[in-house]
């Protein structure tokens, strides 16, 4: 992916946001790993589980697992393309399904946030095995930035 | 759930639980067989005429501890589920449905609480069939979610005669 990456999360403001993600109850329950997380994007991991599995006859996992990953991951990317900690809300989310995960195998998942308005980010992300041009899944999202707090203040109009 | 019979046991295929649950107007075993519907606790039953799929609140469904809500991808695999449910449950289809796509809207932060969801066949054809599914808690006028997705679908005679040119 050469997308640009948005422009300067603060230096500082990275470690927090990742904290966060790495609070979230789910991602620790389905075993996500953040591997990396910053302006530029974020990298998770995701380890094969049984009880994972979606079709037992095959042990493929479940698509809903791979939902997960992308979702989680395009939130960290957005996350980090941010100035400071701040509420966001998944908008939509499309995936698409191009090939089933291999059994027993981990999935990689890397997303970008391509563009940060006022208001609304979006992104892109992949997972995949271990070819990031050779995907099991991709997904374009947009998510809402809170304005409780204050939105940020890019050049941004939207 | 309750059964007696051998197809319902642990080790039985797939295709013969989607075939037990279509003659028993019963989806519990079937459920119960994909792991990652355990993992999440959903349940599915026919309530009234309708194929209603339920994730009841377990705390580590949460997405975002602060507000609190449910993780955006449980509700996806949720909606996802309901429409494989609803397919299997309404239409001829001889395989597990294969997602092509899901596109997922999220219209409300999600609370941690019971979210269920239906899903209705727009267009079943004999290799693709199309989705759509809301998602709700209290207030079923108020879906948290909607989705609609593509599946590839086999019917028996598109299985027989592969050269048919359908979607």
């Amino acid at each position: 992916m050469s997308d640009q990456p948005p422009k300067e999360a603060s230096p500082n403001a990275v470690p927090a946001q990742r904290a966060f993600i790495d609070s979230v109850p789910h991602n620790h329950a389905l075993g996500m790993e953040v591997l990396t997380m910053e302006a530029g994007g974020a990298l998770f991991r995701l380890p094969y589980r049984e009880d994972l599995i979606g079709n037992p006859d095959t042990g493929v996992l479940h698509g809903g697992v791979i939902t997960t990953l992308l979702d989680a991951c395009s939130g960290a990317a957005v996350f980090a393309a941010l100035p400071r900690l701040m509420p966001v809300a998944t908008l939509d989310l499309r995936v698409d399904y191009l090939r089933p995960a291999e059994p027993g195998r981990a999935v990689l998942a890397h997303a970008t946030c391509y563009k940060l308005t006022r208001n609304v980010a979006f992104t892109r992300a992949v997972a995949y095995h271990d070819d990031r041009d050779d995907p099991i899944a991709s997904s374009v999202g947009t998510f809402m930035l809170s304005t409780r707090r204050g939105a940020p203040k890019p050049e941004a109009d939207s | 759930m309750s059964g007696s019979r051998d197809v319902r046991g642990p080790a039985a295929p797939m295709l013969e639980r989607i075939a037990a649950a279509k003659r028993d107007r019963q989806l519990g075993a079937l459920v119960d067989a994909i792991p990652y519907a355990r993992f999440l606790g959903l349940s599915a039953e026919l309530v009234g005429e309708e194929v209603i799929t339920t994730m009841p609140y377990r705390d580590r469904l949460i997405g975002n501890p602060m507000l609190p809500a449910l993780h955006g991808g449980t509700l996806g695999a949720l909606v996802e589920s309901a429409a494989i449910f609803e397919l299997l449950f309404r239409a001829e289809t001889a395989l597990l449905p294969k997602t092509i796509t899901l596109t997922i809207d999220y219209l409300r932060s999600a609370a941690p609480r019971d979210t269920f969801a239906r899903g209705s066949v727009t267009r079943h054809g004999r290799r693709i069939a199309n989705v759509r599914v809301e998602a709700w808690q209290a207030d079923r006028a108020a879906p948290v979610v909607t989705a609609h997705a593509v599946f590839l679908v086999m019917r028996e005679e598109a299985r027989r005669d592969p050269a048919a040119p359908e979607r």
